[in-house]
């Protein structure tokens, strides 16, 4: 069974397409979360294979079902963007036959396939529908809703897996060469970290409305804060200080604005979800949550770098798609779960939704506010990427259980969790889900 | 300050050509007249293939900046921290260019200021576009 990339007719990337068609009928009904590590140690029970069956057959009884009752498989096949194995390096053969393996060596160790992960869980036996939602947990997500939707698969699994090598990220491949090809070197000569972009666009906002960088601190702090109430998270797991305040401002720039703790720490880890049908839903073991709607933005910079300008324009609209299809307002909002791998973009994704009324420019103020999940205007109580590590998945994991009453120490507690949205990544490209306690 | 030599790809040699010839062109489509730039095999506008190389003044504006104090570039990392500014085009302000503003002492950018594109010779040779602030 070849599995194909989800089309890009199965996004809702446009405006004026009315509410989702399937608004309420689709439910998530289980969460499985592998443990989380720094680096792959190069053991075959810690590859990202290997996480990856964790994480969905957690996914699996947590829901309650049977293997043999999954019907479908939804995956980001990708488990990186910054650690690559480098051409030349030796593969390690004992790691690659610990597993049934596929035609590609790399597979289970630095790489997903939907056929790899069928060969290897041998107990999912009715596994007919497979898809590719490449990128991000987010677009895996939205590729699954709208394939449960559609009737394309009822009972579904929903994965993506993060690995993460020796070294630095970033630094190997093509920069660390003495020469570029010529249409790369148009972007990547002048050696931008990739929070560059984020920067410059927070520089940007910072010189037209007034800001400094300091008003982060209340965001990060919090963050922190929540991400160590998360227990399947890495910090939680492996490094459980505290951020203060005081931490923050004076950590190290990256690509200043934006700082050390600006940016999110490669991990390695995996979550899976089981989505279902709100009718099968009913009698299942979980508090279903109900998917009102996904919308995704397809909109790219003009040339090499988004301004503040696109940014801002991108998140209105992908704001406008998702009260549209979801059929609600920013009132409706209990809490946001919106990206923050890089910390300041978080404010864009936000102002774009209108969360609370913080309109453009107004983000950095409100974080002056009390944010926190005791409160009632809670920003980001997964602690997201700033919280937990670089996975994009935090988000989704926590709008599902705060839903449930499953987030734990997590649990918002100034508002009751009826709604809330996630997803990401960039403010200018990515896609996005709204979450329901109810179908209505 | 080094950066890596660039080596002409095929889409790009009338690019790095002019560029070694002291001119800055970029990528203009014939069908619908956006200009582009970094260059692409069609018009990220209109789809359409039918490309061609057109000179600009090579003066633009600096639309905001940053410091990098941690870069992924080997080549680059003895020189940091150093600013990278984007800077906007006169013909077309949606065009931009990064620049290491040679000249502009780091964290001392002047945005908003105007400039002017300045050819820097990369190890190999080929000259890229570099930008002088003028006022």
């Amino acid at each position: 069974m070849a599995t194909q990339n989800a089309p890009l007719s199965m996004h809702r990337a446009v405006e004026g397409l009315g509410v989702w068609e399937h608004r309420g009928k689709v439910t998530a009904v289980g969460i499985g979360h592998s443990p989380t590590a720094r680096r792959w140690d190069g053991q075959a029970e810690t590859a990202i294979g290997a996480l990856a069956i964790d994480a969905l057959r957690k996914a699996i009884e947590d829901a309650g079902v049977s293997p043999d009752q999954v019907d479908g498989l939804v995956l980001d096949p990708g488990t990186t963007t910054g650690a690559h194995w480098e051409e030349g390096d030796p593969i390690p053969m004992d790691v690659v036959n610990a597993f049934n393996p596929t035609d590609d060596p790399l597979d289970g160790i630095a790489q997903l396939s939907a056929e790899w992960l069928l060969k290897n869980m041998p107990e999912l036996t009715n596994v007919n529908f497979t898809m590719y939602g490449r990128g991000c947990m987010s677009n895996a997500i939205v590729t699954a809703a709208q394939a449960v939707g559609d009737g394309l698969t009822n009972t579904c699994l929903v994965l993506k897996g993060w690995h993460n090598l020796a070294g630095r990220y970033y630094q190997g491949g093509a920069n660390a060469l003495s020469d570029r090809p010529g249409t790369a070197a148009m972007s990547t000569l002048w050696g931008t970290p990739a929070s560059y972009g984020t920067a410059l666009q927070f520089a940007a906002y910072c010189r037209k409305y007034g800001k400094n960088h300091d008003m982060m601190a209340p965001f990060v702090v919090n963050s922190k804060r929540n991400g160590l109430l998360f227990p399947e998270g890495f910090f939680a797991q492996h490094r459980p200080e505290p951020l203060t305040v005081e931490d923050y401002i004076a950590a190290r720039w990256i690509a200043k604005p934006a700082n050390l703790y600006d940016n999110d720490i490669p991990i390695m880890a995996t979550a899976a979800y089981l989505f279902t049908t709100a009718e099968r839903a009913k009698d299942m073991k979980q508090k279903p949550v109900y998917i009102l709607n996904h919308a995704s933005s397809h909109t790219a910079a003009h040339s090499l770098t988004p301004t503040l300008e696109e940014v801002e324009a991108d998140t209105a609209r992908t704001g406008r798609m998702l009260y549209e299809g979801a059929g609600i307002t920013a009132n409706d909002l209990s809490f946001e779960n919106m990206y923050d791998g890089f910390t300041l973009f978080h404010q864009f994704h936000m102002e774009g939704l209108g969360f609370r009324g913080v309109k453009f420019g107004e983000a950095l103020d409100f974080y002056q506010t009390d944010i926190s999940i005791e409160g009632p205007n809670p920003v980001s109580p997964s602690g997201g990427n700033a919280g937990s590590g670089r996975t994009r998945f935090w988000m989704h994991t926590d709008c599902i259980q705060q839903i449930q009453g499953r987030a734990g120490a997590r649990q918002i507690t100034g508002v009751k969790a009826e709604i809330g949205v996630s997803g990401g990544p960039m403010p200018m490209g990515g896609n996005f889900t709204v979450w329901g306690a109810t179908p209505d | 300050m080094p950066k890596q030599s660039v080596v002409a790809d095929e889409l790009t040699k009338p690019y790095y050509d002019a560029c070694n010839e002291g001119r800055l062109v970029i990528q203009g489509c014939k069908t619908c007249g956006n200009l582009q730039h970094p260059a692409a095999r069609a018009c990220k506008q209109c789809g359409g293939s039918d490309m061609e190389w057109k000179p600009v003044s090579g003066r633009g504006k600096i639309y905001e900046y940053g410091v990098v104090h941690d870069c992924p570039i080997k080549e680059l990392q003895a020189d940091q921290p150093f600013n990278v500014a984007v800077i906007t085009l006169e013909e077309d302000s949606r065009i931009q260019f990064y620049s290491h503003l040679p000249g502009v002492p780091v964290d001392e950018v002047p945005v908003g200021a105007t400039v002017q594109v300045d050819m820097e010779t990369t190890p190999n040779g080929q000259k890229v576009p570099e930008w002088r602030v003028v006022s």
